[in-house]
Protein backbone atom coordinates (compact mmCIF):
# COMPACT_ATOMS: atom_id res chain seq x y z
CA UNK A 1 0.00 0.00 0.00
CA UNK A 2 0.92 3.49 -0.83
CA UNK A 3 -0.46 6.82 -0.98
CA UNK A 4 0.28 9.76 -2.67
CA UNK A 5 -0.81 13.15 -1.21
CA UNK A 6 -1.23 16.23 -2.59
CA UNK A 7 -0.14 19.35 -1.40
CA UNK A 8 -2.36 22.51 -0.86
CA UNK A 9 0.11 25.44 -1.47
CA UNK A 10 -0.62 29.20 -2.25
CA UNK A 11 2.06 32.42 -2.57
CA UNK A 12 4.88 29.68 -1.98
CA UNK A 13 3.52 28.60 1.16
CA UNK A 14 2.32 24.96 2.20
CA UNK A 15 -1.05 25.38 3.71
CA UNK A 16 -1.57 23.71 6.50
CA UNK A 17 -4.49 21.55 5.43
CA UNK A 18 -1.63 19.15 4.06
CA UNK A 19 -0.22 18.20 7.01
CA UNK A 20 -4.33 16.97 8.32
CA UNK A 21 -4.53 14.99 4.91
CA UNK A 22 -0.71 13.44 6.22
CA UNK A 23 -2.82 12.31 9.21
CA UNK A 24 -5.12 10.76 7.13
CA UNK A 25 -2.67 8.93 4.80
CA UNK A 26 -0.83 7.52 8.20
CA UNK A 27 -4.15 5.98 9.76
CA UNK A 28 -4.72 4.58 6.05
CA UNK A 29 -0.70 2.96 6.65
CA UNK A 30 2.04 2.38 3.64
CA UNK A 31 4.37 4.93 2.57
CA UNK A 32 3.03 8.33 2.58
CA UNK A 33 4.66 10.45 -0.79
CA UNK A 34 3.33 14.33 -1.30
CA UNK A 35 3.27 15.85 -4.44
CA UNK A 36 3.73 19.63 -4.78
CA UNK A 37 3.01 20.92 -8.20
CA UNK A 38 3.18 24.50 -9.15
CA UNK A 39 5.72 26.87 -10.42
CA UNK A 40 8.93 28.04 -8.44
CA UNK A 41 7.54 25.77 -5.85
CA UNK A 42 10.93 24.68 -3.62
CA UNK A 43 10.25 26.15 -1.00
CA UNK A 44 6.94 24.60 -0.29
CA UNK A 45 8.79 21.10 -1.37
CA UNK A 46 11.25 21.32 1.58
CA UNK A 47 8.08 22.68 3.88
CA UNK A 48 6.22 19.45 2.90
CA UNK A 49 9.62 17.42 3.09
CA UNK A 50 9.10 17.94 7.10
CA UNK A 51 5.65 16.78 8.06
CA UNK A 52 6.30 13.35 10.08
CA UNK A 53 5.49 10.16 8.20
CA UNK A 54 6.36 11.29 4.60
CA UNK A 55 8.87 9.01 2.66
CA UNK A 56 9.11 11.47 -0.37
CA UNK A 57 8.42 14.67 -1.43
CA UNK A 58 7.64 14.30 -5.49
CA UNK A 59 7.66 17.97 -7.36
CA UNK A 60 6.44 19.32 -10.25
CA UNK A 61 7.60 22.35 -10.80
CA UNK A 62 6.46 23.81 -14.35
CA UNK A 63 4.35 26.82 -15.71
CA UNK A 64 1.60 24.78 -17.14
CA UNK A 65 0.94 24.09 -12.78
CA UNK A 66 0.94 27.27 -12.47
CA UNK A 67 -2.45 28.30 -10.45
CA UNK A 68 -3.10 24.46 -10.14
CA UNK A 69 -5.66 24.51 -12.84
CA UNK A 70 -7.88 21.74 -13.10
CA UNK A 71 -6.79 20.08 -16.13
CA UNK A 72 -3.25 19.84 -16.19
CA UNK A 73 -3.13 19.45 -12.36
CA UNK A 74 -6.06 16.32 -13.34
CA UNK A 75 -3.91 14.97 -16.23
CA UNK A 76 -0.78 14.91 -13.50
CA UNK A 77 -2.34 13.16 -10.89
CA UNK A 78 -3.75 10.35 -13.60
CA UNK A 79 -0.29 9.90 -14.50
CA UNK A 80 0.96 9.06 -11.31
CA UNK A 81 -1.45 7.47 -9.61
CA UNK A 82 -0.42 4.10 -11.25
CA UNK A 83 2.37 4.09 -8.62
CA UNK A 84 -0.65 4.26 -5.55
CA UNK A 85 -3.48 2.62 -4.06
CA UNK A 86 -4.52 6.03 -2.34
CA UNK A 87 -4.75 9.62 -3.89
CA UNK A 88 -5.57 11.78 -1.24
CA UNK A 89 -5.97 15.66 -0.99
CA UNK A 90 -7.72 18.10 0.75
CA UNK A 91 -11.06 18.94 0.60
CA UNK A 92 -10.21 22.48 -0.36
CA UNK A 93 -11.35 24.11 -3.88
CA UNK A 94 -8.59 23.02 -5.08
CA UNK A 95 -8.51 19.18 -3.82
CA UNK A 96 -12.71 19.15 -4.94
CA UNK A 97 -11.51 20.61 -8.26
CA UNK A 98 -8.93 18.07 -9.19
CA UNK A 99 -9.58 14.88 -7.29
CA UNK A 100 -13.09 13.89 -9.53
CA UNK A 101 -10.89 14.78 -12.63
CA UNK A 102 -8.19 11.86 -12.00
CA UNK A 103 -11.17 9.94 -10.55
CA UNK A 104 -12.73 9.33 -13.75
CA UNK A 105 -9.34 9.37 -15.58
CA UNK A 106 -8.58 6.13 -13.51
CA UNK A 107 -12.57 4.87 -14.08
CA UNK A 108 -12.47 4.74 -10.26
CA UNK A 109 -15.02 6.79 -8.11
CA UNK A 110 -13.99 9.55 -5.73
CA UNK A 111 -15.38 9.17 -1.58
CA UNK A 112 -15.24 13.07 -0.78
CA UNK A 113 -14.79 14.77 2.29
CA UNK A 114 -13.68 11.64 4.62
CA UNK A 115 -13.53 12.52 8.34
CA UNK A 116 -12.62 9.23 9.41
CA UNK A 117 -10.37 6.35 8.14
CA UNK A 118 -12.26 2.70 9.52
CA UNK A 119 -9.29 0.29 7.49
CA UNK A 120 -7.66 0.81 3.68
CA UNK A 121 -10.99 0.16 1.68
CA UNK A 122 -13.72 1.98 4.12
CA UNK A 123 -14.42 5.31 5.32
CA UNK A 124 -17.00 7.51 6.89
CA UNK A 125 -18.36 10.68 5.30
CA UNK A 126 -21.06 13.35 6.19
CA UNK A 127 -23.49 12.87 3.88
CA UNK A 128 -27.24 15.88 3.79
CA UNK A 129 -25.33 18.48 5.25
CA UNK A 130 -24.01 16.62 8.39
CA UNK A 131 -27.24 15.29 9.25
CA UNK A 132 -26.17 11.67 8.81
CA UNK A 133 -22.52 9.90 8.71
CA UNK A 134 -21.91 6.86 5.90
CA UNK A 135 -19.82 4.47 5.87
CA UNK A 136 -18.60 3.42 2.29
CA UNK A 137 -16.62 0.74 1.21
CA UNK A 138 -14.53 0.77 -2.18
CA UNK A 139 -13.24 -1.93 -3.91
CA UNK A 140 -11.75 0.22 -6.27
CA UNK A 141 -8.08 -0.97 -7.07
CA UNK A 142 -7.11 2.94 -6.25
CA UNK A 143 -8.88 5.25 -3.80
CA UNK A 144 -9.38 8.65 -4.82
CA UNK A 145 -10.20 10.50 -1.66
CA UNK A 146 -10.50 14.06 -0.74
CA UNK A 147 -10.28 15.04 3.59
CA UNK A 148 -12.10 17.22 5.93
CA UNK A 149 -9.30 18.91 7.93
CA UNK A 150 -11.42 18.64 10.74
CA UNK A 151 -11.23 14.83 10.89
CA UNK A 152 -7.91 14.76 11.39
CA UNK A 153 -5.32 16.15 13.69
CA UNK A 154 -2.52 17.37 11.53
CA UNK A 155 0.86 15.70 12.13
CA UNK A 156 3.74 17.53 13.01
CA UNK A 157 6.62 18.59 11.49
CA UNK A 158 9.88 16.98 12.89
CA UNK A 159 10.63 14.95 9.45
CA UNK A 160 13.27 15.41 6.52
CA UNK A 161 11.93 13.40 3.21
CA UNK A 162 13.89 13.30 -0.25
CA UNK A 163 12.70 15.78 -2.62
CA UNK A 164 12.94 14.11 -6.02
CA UNK A 165 11.67 16.33 -9.40
CA UNK A 166 8.69 14.93 -11.53
CA UNK A 167 9.03 14.91 -15.20
CA UNK A 168 5.93 14.47 -16.31
CA UNK A 169 4.38 17.73 -18.40
CA UNK A 170 0.84 17.72 -19.07
CA UNK A 171 -0.07 19.91 -22.52
CA UNK A 172 -3.22 22.28 -21.74
CA UNK A 173 -4.47 24.40 -24.54
CA UNK A 174 -7.94 24.27 -22.82
CA UNK A 175 -8.03 26.67 -19.86
CA UNK A 176 -5.90 29.89 -19.35
CA UNK A 177 -5.15 31.77 -16.10
CA UNK A 178 -6.84 35.08 -15.78
CA UNK A 179 -6.93 36.78 -12.85
CA UNK A 180 -7.45 36.10 -9.64
CA UNK A 181 -8.47 38.28 -6.46
CA UNK A 182 -7.49 36.75 -3.02
CA UNK A 183 -8.95 38.80 0.18
CA UNK A 184 -6.42 40.12 2.38
CA UNK A 185 -6.39 39.71 5.89
CA UNK A 186 -3.91 39.81 9.00
CA UNK A 187 -6.56 37.27 10.75
CA UNK A 188 -5.83 33.59 10.83
CA UNK A 189 -7.10 31.32 8.07
CA UNK A 190 -10.96 30.10 8.84
CA UNK A 191 -9.96 26.46 8.72
CA UNK A 192 -6.94 26.78 11.09
CA UNK A 193 -8.12 29.36 13.50
CA UNK A 194 -8.77 28.46 17.24
CA UNK A 195 -11.43 30.78 17.50
CA UNK A 196 -14.10 32.02 14.95
CA UNK A 197 -16.63 35.12 15.49
CA UNK A 198 -19.02 34.60 12.30
CA UNK A 199 -21.93 37.02 11.79
CA UNK A 200 -25.08 36.54 9.90
CA UNK A 201 -27.88 38.47 8.42
CA UNK A 202 -28.37 39.75 11.62
CA UNK A 203 -25.88 42.45 11.28
CA UNK A 204 -27.72 44.50 8.86
CA UNK A 205 -24.83 45.61 6.59
CA UNK A 206 -21.04 45.29 5.64
CA UNK A 207 -20.41 48.50 7.39
CA UNK A 208 -21.92 46.73 10.86
CA UNK A 209 -18.81 43.67 10.36
CA UNK A 210 -16.92 46.12 11.98
CA UNK A 211 -18.47 45.13 15.81
CA UNK A 212 -16.38 42.06 15.31
CA UNK A 213 -13.41 43.30 14.25
CA UNK A 214 -12.37 44.23 18.09
CA UNK A 215 -13.27 41.12 19.34
CA UNK A 216 -11.73 38.86 16.85
CA UNK A 217 -8.48 41.32 17.24
CA UNK A 218 -8.91 40.48 21.34
CA UNK A 219 -9.08 36.89 20.43
CA UNK A 220 -7.22 36.09 17.68
CA UNK A 221 -10.23 35.25 15.72
CA UNK A 222 -10.90 34.69 12.09
CA UNK A 223 -14.09 36.06 10.91
CA UNK A 224 -16.49 33.87 8.85
CA UNK A 225 -19.98 34.83 7.95
CA UNK A 226 -23.27 32.80 6.77
CA UNK A 227 -24.29 32.66 3.20
CA UNK A 228 -27.21 35.57 3.98
CA UNK A 229 -24.59 37.72 4.80
CA UNK A 230 -22.04 36.96 1.75
CA UNK A 231 -25.19 36.50 -0.84
CA UNK A 232 -26.48 40.04 0.64
CA UNK A 233 -23.41 41.59 0.12
CA UNK A 234 -21.90 42.33 3.42
CA UNK A 235 -18.61 40.24 3.24
CA UNK A 236 -16.74 38.09 0.39
CA UNK A 237 -17.94 34.48 -0.32
CA UNK A 238 -14.30 33.36 1.30
CA UNK A 239 -16.12 34.09 4.32
CA UNK A 240 -19.21 31.68 4.25
CA UNK A 241 -19.03 28.56 6.67
CA UNK A 242 -21.20 26.17 6.10
CA UNK A 243 -22.57 23.10 3.89
CA UNK A 244 -21.67 24.70 0.69
CA UNK A 245 -18.78 26.94 2.44
CA UNK A 246 -16.07 26.57 4.69
CA UNK A 247 -16.33 23.50 7.17
CA UNK A 248 -14.46 25.10 10.99
CA UNK A 249 -14.25 23.14 14.17
CA UNK A 250 -12.31 25.52 16.55
CA UNK A 251 -11.72 25.57 20.21
CA UNK A 252 -14.92 28.18 20.40
CA UNK A 253 -17.28 29.63 17.76
CA UNK A 254 -19.24 32.37 17.94
CA UNK A 255 -22.02 33.15 15.98
CA UNK A 256 -23.71 36.30 16.02
CA UNK A 257 -27.15 37.49 14.18
CA UNK A 258 -27.30 33.82 12.36
CA UNK A 259 -30.15 31.80 12.72
CA UNK A 260 -28.89 28.41 12.52
CA UNK A 261 -30.07 26.74 9.25
CA UNK A 262 -29.43 23.22 8.70
CA UNK A 263 -26.64 24.70 6.05
CA UNK A 264 -25.18 26.73 8.41
CA UNK A 265 -24.97 24.15 11.36
CA UNK A 266 -23.43 22.13 8.60
CA UNK A 267 -20.04 23.52 9.05
CA UNK A 268 -19.56 24.63 12.56
CA UNK A 269 -21.22 21.96 14.98
CA UNK A 270 -17.97 20.10 15.85
CA UNK A 271 -16.86 23.53 16.93
CA UNK A 272 -15.94 22.42 20.77
CA UNK A 273 -17.36 25.13 22.70
CA UNK A 274 -20.49 27.17 20.75
CA UNK A 275 -21.65 30.84 21.87
CA UNK A 276 -24.78 32.07 19.78
CA UNK A 277 -26.04 35.98 20.08
CA UNK A 278 -29.58 36.31 18.60
CA UNK A 279 -32.39 38.55 19.76
CA UNK A 280 -34.90 35.76 19.02
CA UNK A 281 -34.92 33.12 22.06
CA UNK A 282 -36.30 30.64 19.08
CA UNK A 283 -33.44 30.68 17.13
CA UNK A 284 -32.68 26.89 16.32
CA UNK A 285 -28.86 28.28 16.91
CA UNK A 286 -29.23 27.60 20.22
CA UNK A 287 -30.48 24.22 20.12
CA UNK A 288 -26.46 23.47 19.07
CA UNK A 289 -25.19 26.32 21.29
CA UNK A 290 -23.37 25.73 24.86
CA UNK A 291 -23.93 29.33 25.62
CA UNK A 292 -26.38 31.53 24.42
CA UNK A 293 -27.26 34.93 25.01
CA UNK A 294 -30.82 36.65 24.18
CA UNK A 295 -30.70 40.08 23.25
CA UNK A 296 -29.76 42.87 20.41
CA UNK A 297 -25.95 42.27 19.05
CA UNK A 298 -25.43 46.11 18.59
CA UNK A 299 -25.95 46.34 22.25
CA UNK A 300 -24.28 42.98 23.26
CA UNK A 301 -20.80 43.18 21.18
CA UNK A 302 -19.81 46.66 22.42
CA UNK A 303 -19.78 45.52 25.45
CA UNK A 304 -18.22 41.89 25.19
CA UNK A 305 -15.32 43.87 23.55
CA UNK A 306 -15.08 46.06 26.70
CA UNK A 307 -15.22 43.05 28.94
CA UNK A 308 -12.84 40.65 27.32
CA UNK B 1 -25.27 27.48 -29.19
CA UNK B 2 -26.78 24.30 -27.89
CA UNK B 3 -26.62 24.23 -23.70
CA UNK B 4 -26.88 21.41 -21.60
CA UNK B 5 -28.12 21.54 -17.88
CA UNK B 6 -27.83 18.60 -15.67
CA UNK B 7 -30.31 18.56 -12.43
CA UNK B 8 -30.75 16.44 -10.06
CA UNK B 9 -33.81 15.22 -8.04
CA UNK B 10 -32.62 15.11 -4.29
CA UNK B 11 -34.61 15.74 -0.82
CA UNK B 12 -35.96 19.60 -0.39
CA UNK B 13 -33.38 21.27 1.49
CA UNK B 14 -35.77 22.07 4.02
CA UNK B 15 -36.34 19.42 5.43
CA UNK B 16 -34.65 17.64 8.23
CA UNK B 17 -33.58 13.72 7.37
CA UNK B 18 -34.09 10.82 9.28
CA UNK B 19 -31.47 7.51 9.48
CA UNK B 20 -33.78 4.47 8.59
CA UNK B 21 -34.22 2.31 11.91
CA UNK B 22 -31.83 -0.29 10.64
CA UNK B 23 -28.80 1.89 9.68
CA UNK B 24 -28.87 0.83 5.93
CA UNK B 25 -29.77 4.52 4.78
CA UNK B 26 -31.46 7.47 4.78
CA UNK B 27 -35.53 7.21 4.87
CA UNK B 28 -36.61 8.68 2.26
CA UNK B 29 -40.00 7.79 2.13
CA UNK B 30 -42.99 10.86 1.91
CA UNK B 31 -40.09 13.11 2.17
CA UNK B 32 -40.63 16.19 0.01
CA UNK B 33 -38.01 15.84 -2.98
CA UNK B 34 -37.33 18.62 -5.51
CA UNK B 35 -34.57 19.77 -7.87
CA UNK B 36 -31.05 20.49 -6.00
CA UNK B 37 -30.85 24.34 -5.47
CA UNK B 38 -27.18 24.33 -7.46
CA UNK B 39 -29.25 22.43 -10.25
CA UNK B 40 -31.64 25.23 -10.35
CA UNK B 41 -29.10 27.81 -10.49
CA UNK B 42 -27.75 25.90 -13.89
CA UNK B 43 -31.19 26.13 -14.96
CA UNK B 44 -31.12 29.59 -14.12
CA UNK B 45 -27.82 30.30 -16.25
CA UNK B 46 -29.12 28.40 -19.56
CA UNK B 47 -31.86 30.47 -19.71
CA UNK B 48 -30.87 33.47 -19.20
CA UNK B 49 -28.17 33.02 -21.58
CA UNK B 50 -30.83 32.16 -23.92
CA UNK B 51 -32.75 35.20 -22.95
CA UNK B 52 -29.71 36.61 -23.79
CA UNK B 53 -29.46 35.59 -27.43
CA UNK B 54 -26.23 33.59 -26.85
CA UNK B 55 -27.93 30.22 -26.28
CA UNK B 56 -30.01 28.71 -28.86
CA UNK B 57 -31.26 25.66 -27.22
CA UNK B 58 -31.85 24.52 -23.79
CA UNK B 59 -31.52 20.89 -23.08
CA UNK B 60 -32.35 19.65 -19.31
CA UNK B 61 -31.05 16.27 -18.34
CA UNK B 62 -31.92 13.80 -15.51
CA UNK B 63 -30.71 10.27 -14.96
CA UNK B 64 -32.96 8.77 -11.93
CA UNK B 65 -35.90 7.06 -11.12
CA UNK B 66 -39.71 8.02 -13.11
CA UNK B 67 -40.28 10.28 -10.11
CA UNK B 68 -37.75 12.78 -11.77
CA UNK B 69 -39.12 13.58 -14.75
CA UNK B 70 -41.22 16.12 -12.17
CA UNK B 71 -37.56 17.63 -12.03
CA UNK B 72 -37.32 17.56 -15.82
CA UNK B 73 -40.82 19.26 -16.19
CA UNK B 74 -39.81 22.11 -13.45
CA UNK B 75 -37.00 22.57 -15.85
CA UNK B 76 -38.88 22.95 -18.68
CA UNK B 77 -41.34 25.32 -17.14
CA UNK B 78 -38.46 27.48 -16.13
CA UNK B 79 -37.89 27.90 -19.86
CA UNK B 80 -35.67 24.70 -21.17
CA UNK B 81 -36.33 23.26 -24.75
CA UNK B 82 -36.97 19.79 -24.20
CA UNK B 83 -35.35 17.09 -21.45
CA UNK B 84 -34.09 14.02 -21.56
CA UNK B 85 -34.38 11.48 -18.94
CA UNK B 86 -32.02 8.73 -18.55
CA UNK B 87 -34.35 6.63 -16.71
CA UNK B 88 -33.26 3.87 -13.92
CA UNK B 89 -34.07 2.77 -10.49
CA UNK B 90 -30.58 1.98 -8.88
CA UNK B 91 -28.40 3.95 -6.58
CA UNK B 92 -26.41 6.10 -9.60
CA UNK B 93 -22.70 7.38 -8.24
CA UNK B 94 -21.03 10.20 -9.13
CA UNK B 95 -19.16 8.44 -11.65
CA UNK B 96 -22.20 6.62 -13.39
CA UNK B 97 -23.71 9.53 -13.77
CA UNK B 98 -20.64 11.44 -15.60
CA UNK B 99 -20.26 8.46 -17.84
CA UNK B 100 -24.01 8.43 -18.84
CA UNK B 101 -24.12 12.28 -19.15
CA UNK B 102 -20.83 12.11 -21.23
CA UNK B 103 -23.16 10.07 -23.54
CA UNK B 104 -25.45 12.55 -23.61
CA UNK B 105 -22.46 14.91 -24.65
CA UNK B 106 -21.74 12.90 -27.31
CA UNK B 107 -25.46 13.06 -28.70
CA UNK B 108 -26.26 16.02 -28.32
CA UNK B 109 -22.82 18.35 -29.10
CA UNK B 110 -23.63 20.99 -26.94
CA UNK B 111 -21.00 23.87 -26.58
CA UNK B 112 -21.84 24.56 -23.20
CA UNK B 113 -22.97 21.95 -19.90
CA UNK B 114 -23.93 23.30 -16.77
CA UNK B 115 -24.54 21.50 -13.21
CA UNK B 116 -24.58 22.24 -9.97
CA UNK B 117 -21.13 22.25 -7.99
CA UNK B 118 -22.72 19.63 -5.61
CA UNK B 119 -26.01 17.51 -4.80
CA UNK B 120 -27.06 18.36 -1.40
CA UNK B 121 -28.10 14.79 -0.47
CA UNK B 122 -24.90 13.00 -0.86
CA UNK B 123 -22.60 16.44 -0.80
CA UNK B 124 -20.56 14.91 -3.63
CA UNK B 125 -18.92 17.52 -5.58
CA UNK B 126 -17.76 15.36 -8.12
CA UNK B 127 -20.03 15.15 -10.98
CA UNK B 128 -19.13 17.84 -13.10
CA UNK B 129 -15.66 17.71 -12.70
CA UNK B 130 -15.82 14.06 -14.06
CA UNK B 131 -18.03 14.46 -16.76
CA UNK B 132 -15.31 16.92 -17.61
CA UNK B 133 -12.39 14.54 -17.54
CA UNK B 134 -14.57 11.83 -19.61
CA UNK B 135 -15.24 14.20 -22.23
CA UNK B 136 -11.91 15.98 -22.22
CA UNK B 137 -13.49 19.18 -21.92
CA UNK B 138 -11.96 22.20 -19.64
CA UNK B 139 -14.00 22.73 -16.55
CA UNK B 140 -15.30 25.93 -14.69
CA UNK B 141 -16.24 24.45 -11.56
CA UNK B 142 -17.70 26.97 -8.68
CA UNK B 143 -18.83 29.84 -11.11
CA UNK B 144 -20.31 32.93 -9.68
CA UNK B 145 -19.63 34.49 -13.22
CA UNK B 146 -19.88 33.35 -16.74
CA UNK B 147 -19.45 35.09 -19.88
CA UNK B 148 -19.47 33.90 -23.53
CA UNK B 149 -16.81 35.35 -25.30
CA UNK B 150 -16.71 34.29 -29.39
CA UNK B 151 -15.28 30.57 -28.88
CA UNK B 152 -13.99 31.23 -25.41
CA UNK B 153 -15.79 31.15 -21.94
CA UNK B 154 -14.27 33.58 -18.87
CA UNK B 155 -15.77 31.90 -15.76
CA UNK B 156 -15.33 33.78 -12.03
CA UNK B 157 -14.76 30.62 -9.50
CA UNK B 158 -15.57 31.03 -5.70
CA UNK B 159 -12.15 29.33 -4.15
CA UNK B 160 -11.33 29.34 -0.91
CA UNK B 161 -8.96 32.54 -0.98
CA UNK B 162 -11.50 34.54 -2.87
CA UNK B 163 -12.10 34.73 -6.26
CA UNK B 164 -10.31 33.61 -9.43
CA UNK B 165 -10.95 33.99 -12.97
CA UNK B 166 -9.99 31.16 -15.99
CA UNK B 167 -10.84 31.38 -19.68
CA UNK B 168 -11.82 27.83 -21.61
CA UNK B 169 -12.15 26.67 -25.23
CA UNK B 170 -15.52 25.78 -25.92
CA UNK B 171 -17.26 23.19 -25.68
CA UNK B 172 -16.76 23.72 -21.74
CA UNK B 173 -18.04 21.85 -18.70
CA UNK B 174 -19.21 24.68 -15.82
CA UNK B 175 -20.51 24.00 -12.24
CA UNK B 176 -22.66 26.77 -10.52
CA UNK B 177 -22.32 28.03 -7.30
CA UNK B 178 -24.74 29.74 -4.80
CA UNK B 179 -23.49 33.53 -6.25
CA UNK B 180 -24.28 32.64 -9.86
CA UNK B 181 -27.97 34.51 -10.17
CA UNK B 182 -30.73 34.21 -7.97
CA UNK B 183 -33.13 31.49 -9.87
CA UNK B 184 -37.01 32.34 -11.01
CA UNK B 185 -39.80 30.51 -10.01
CA UNK B 186 -41.90 29.13 -12.51
CA UNK B 187 -45.23 30.82 -13.30
CA UNK B 188 -48.47 28.52 -13.45
CA UNK B 189 -48.73 28.99 -17.66
CA UNK B 190 -45.57 28.44 -17.88
CA UNK B 191 -46.07 25.10 -15.72
CA UNK B 192 -49.09 24.04 -17.66
CA UNK B 193 -46.92 24.59 -20.94
CA UNK B 194 -43.79 22.45 -19.98
CA UNK B 195 -46.20 19.88 -20.28
CA UNK B 196 -46.26 19.81 -23.84
CA UNK B 197 -42.67 19.92 -24.16
CA UNK B 198 -41.03 17.32 -25.49
CA UNK B 199 -39.49 14.47 -23.35
CA UNK B 200 -37.23 11.72 -24.39
CA UNK B 201 -36.49 8.59 -22.33
CA UNK B 202 -33.74 6.30 -22.25
CA UNK B 203 -32.27 3.83 -20.38
CA UNK B 204 -28.62 3.24 -19.30
CA UNK B 205 -28.28 -0.02 -21.36
CA UNK B 206 -29.59 2.33 -24.56
CA UNK B 207 -25.88 4.55 -24.22
CA UNK B 208 -24.38 1.30 -23.00
CA UNK B 209 -23.31 2.38 -19.66
CA UNK B 210 -22.97 0.18 -16.45
CA UNK B 211 -24.59 2.19 -13.72
CA UNK B 212 -23.13 -0.53 -10.74
CA UNK B 213 -20.59 1.00 -8.73
CA UNK B 214 -17.55 -0.61 -6.56
CA UNK B 215 -18.51 1.61 -3.77
CA UNK B 216 -20.73 -0.19 -1.62
CA UNK B 217 -23.14 1.70 1.59
CA UNK B 218 -22.20 -0.29 4.42
CA UNK B 219 -23.89 1.84 6.98
CA UNK B 220 -25.65 5.21 7.65
CA UNK B 221 -25.49 6.78 11.55
CA UNK B 222 -26.95 9.76 12.96
CA UNK B 223 -23.93 12.33 14.01
CA UNK B 224 -23.24 12.91 17.28
CA UNK B 225 -25.69 15.12 18.95
CA UNK B 226 -24.54 17.83 21.29
CA UNK B 227 -26.17 17.83 24.27
CA UNK B 228 -28.18 21.60 24.35
CA UNK B 229 -26.68 24.25 26.82
CA UNK B 230 -27.75 27.29 29.08
CA UNK B 231 -28.42 30.79 27.95
CA UNK B 232 -26.99 32.98 29.91
CA UNK B 233 -28.36 36.09 31.44
CA UNK B 234 -25.83 38.75 30.61
CA UNK B 235 -22.14 39.72 28.68
CA UNK B 236 -20.72 39.21 32.46
CA UNK B 237 -21.84 35.89 33.21
CA UNK B 238 -20.98 34.44 29.65
CA UNK B 239 -17.00 35.96 29.61
CA UNK B 240 -16.92 34.10 33.17
CA UNK B 241 -18.74 30.89 31.71
CA UNK B 242 -15.94 31.20 29.09
CA UNK B 243 -13.15 31.50 30.96
CA UNK B 244 -13.57 29.22 33.95
CA UNK B 245 -16.52 26.63 33.12
CA UNK B 246 -15.15 25.96 29.35
CA UNK B 247 -11.81 27.47 29.82
CA UNK B 248 -11.22 29.09 26.11
CA UNK B 249 -10.83 32.14 26.81
C1 LIG C 1 -28.07 24.82 -1.40
C2 LIG C 1 -27.93 25.68 -0.21
C3 LIG C 1 -26.69 25.82 0.37
C4 LIG C 1 -26.52 26.63 1.47
N1 LIG C 1 -25.28 26.73 2.03
C5 LIG C 1 -25.12 27.51 3.12
C6 LIG C 1 -23.85 27.62 3.76
O1 LIG C 1 -22.86 27.00 3.34
N2 LIG C 1 -23.74 28.43 4.85
C7 LIG C 1 -24.81 29.12 5.36
O2 LIG C 1 -24.64 29.86 6.35
N3 LIG C 1 -26.01 29.02 4.78
C8 LIG C 1 -26.19 28.25 3.66
N4 LIG C 1 -27.42 28.20 3.08
C9 LIG C 1 -28.46 29.15 3.52
C10 LIG C 1 -29.23 28.74 4.76
O3 LIG C 1 -30.30 27.91 4.41
C11 LIG C 1 -29.79 30.01 5.46
O4 LIG C 1 -30.59 30.72 4.54
C12 LIG C 1 -28.71 30.97 5.97
O5 LIG C 1 -27.75 30.24 6.74
C13 LIG C 1 -29.33 32.05 6.81
O6 LIG C 1 -28.36 33.00 7.22
P1 LIG C 1 -28.58 33.85 8.55
O7 LIG C 1 -28.73 32.94 9.69
O8 LIG C 1 -27.49 34.86 8.58
O9 LIG C 1 -29.92 34.65 8.21
P2 LIG C 1 -31.37 34.53 8.85
O10 LIG C 1 -31.86 33.15 8.80
O11 LIG C 1 -32.16 35.62 8.22
O12 LIG C 1 -31.12 34.86 10.39
C14 LIG C 1 -30.77 36.11 10.86
C15 LIG C 1 -30.79 36.03 12.39
O13 LIG C 1 -30.32 37.24 12.93
C16 LIG C 1 -31.08 37.53 14.09
N5 LIG C 1 -31.02 38.99 14.30
C17 LIG C 1 -31.49 39.97 13.49
N6 LIG C 1 -31.20 41.18 14.01
C18 LIG C 1 -30.55 40.97 15.19
C19 LIG C 1 -30.01 41.83 16.19
N7 LIG C 1 -30.08 43.16 16.08
N8 LIG C 1 -29.43 41.26 17.27
C20 LIG C 1 -29.36 39.91 17.40
N9 LIG C 1 -29.85 39.06 16.47
C21 LIG C 1 -30.44 39.58 15.38
C22 LIG C 1 -32.47 37.04 13.77
O14 LIG C 1 -33.20 36.77 14.98
C23 LIG C 1 -32.19 35.78 12.96
O15 LIG C 1 -32.15 34.63 13.79
C24 LIG C 1 -27.61 27.36 1.99
C25 LIG C 1 -28.87 27.20 1.43
C26 LIG C 1 -29.04 26.37 0.33
C27 LIG C 1 -30.39 26.21 -0.27
N1 LIG D 1 -28.47 11.66 -11.23
C1 LIG D 1 -28.15 12.83 -11.77
N2 LIG D 1 -28.87 13.35 -12.79
C2 LIG D 1 -28.57 14.55 -13.34
N3 LIG D 1 -27.56 15.31 -12.92
C3 LIG D 1 -26.81 14.86 -11.90
C4 LIG D 1 -27.05 13.61 -11.28
N4 LIG D 1 -26.14 13.46 -10.29
C5 LIG D 1 -25.37 14.57 -10.30
N5 LIG D 1 -25.77 15.42 -11.27
C6 LIG D 1 -25.23 16.76 -11.60
O1 LIG D 1 -24.00 16.93 -10.96
C7 LIG D 1 -24.07 17.97 -9.98
C8 LIG D 1 -23.16 17.66 -8.82
O2 LIG D 1 -23.54 16.45 -8.21
P1 LIG D 1 -22.56 15.63 -7.23
O3 LIG D 1 -21.26 15.53 -7.92
O4 LIG D 1 -23.25 14.31 -7.07
O5 LIG D 1 -22.50 16.40 -5.96
C9 LIG D 1 -25.56 18.11 -9.67
O6 LIG D 1 -25.87 19.40 -9.20
C10 LIG D 1 -26.15 17.84 -11.05
O7 LIG D 1 -26.05 18.98 -11.89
Amino acid sequence: MSVLVLAEHHDGILVGATAHVVAAAKAIGGDVDILVAGENVGAVAEAAAKLDGVAKVRVADHAVYAHQLAEPMGALLAELAGDYSHVLAAASTTGKNVLPRVAALKDVSQISEIVEVVDADTFKRPIYAGNAIATVKSADSLKVITVRSTGFDAVAAGGSAAIEAVDFVADNAQSTFVKQELAESDRPELAAAKVVISGGRGMGSGENFKLLDGIADKLGAAIGASRAAVDAGFVPNDMQVGQTGKIVAPELYIAVGISGAIQHLAGMKDSKVIVAINKDEEAPIFQVADYGLVGDLFEILPELESKL
Amino acid sequence: MKVLVAVKRVIDYNVKIRVKADHSDVDLTNVKMAMNPFCEIAVEEAVRLKERGVATEVVAVTIGPKAAQEQLRTALALGADRAVHVETEERVESLAAAKLLAKVVEEEQPQLVILGKQAIDTDNNQTGQMLAALAGLPQGTFASEVAVEGDKLQVTREIDGGLQTVELTLPAIVTTDLRLNEPRYAKLPDIMKAKKKPLDVKSPADLGVEVASKLTLLKVESPAERKGGIKVGSVDELVDKLKNEAKVL
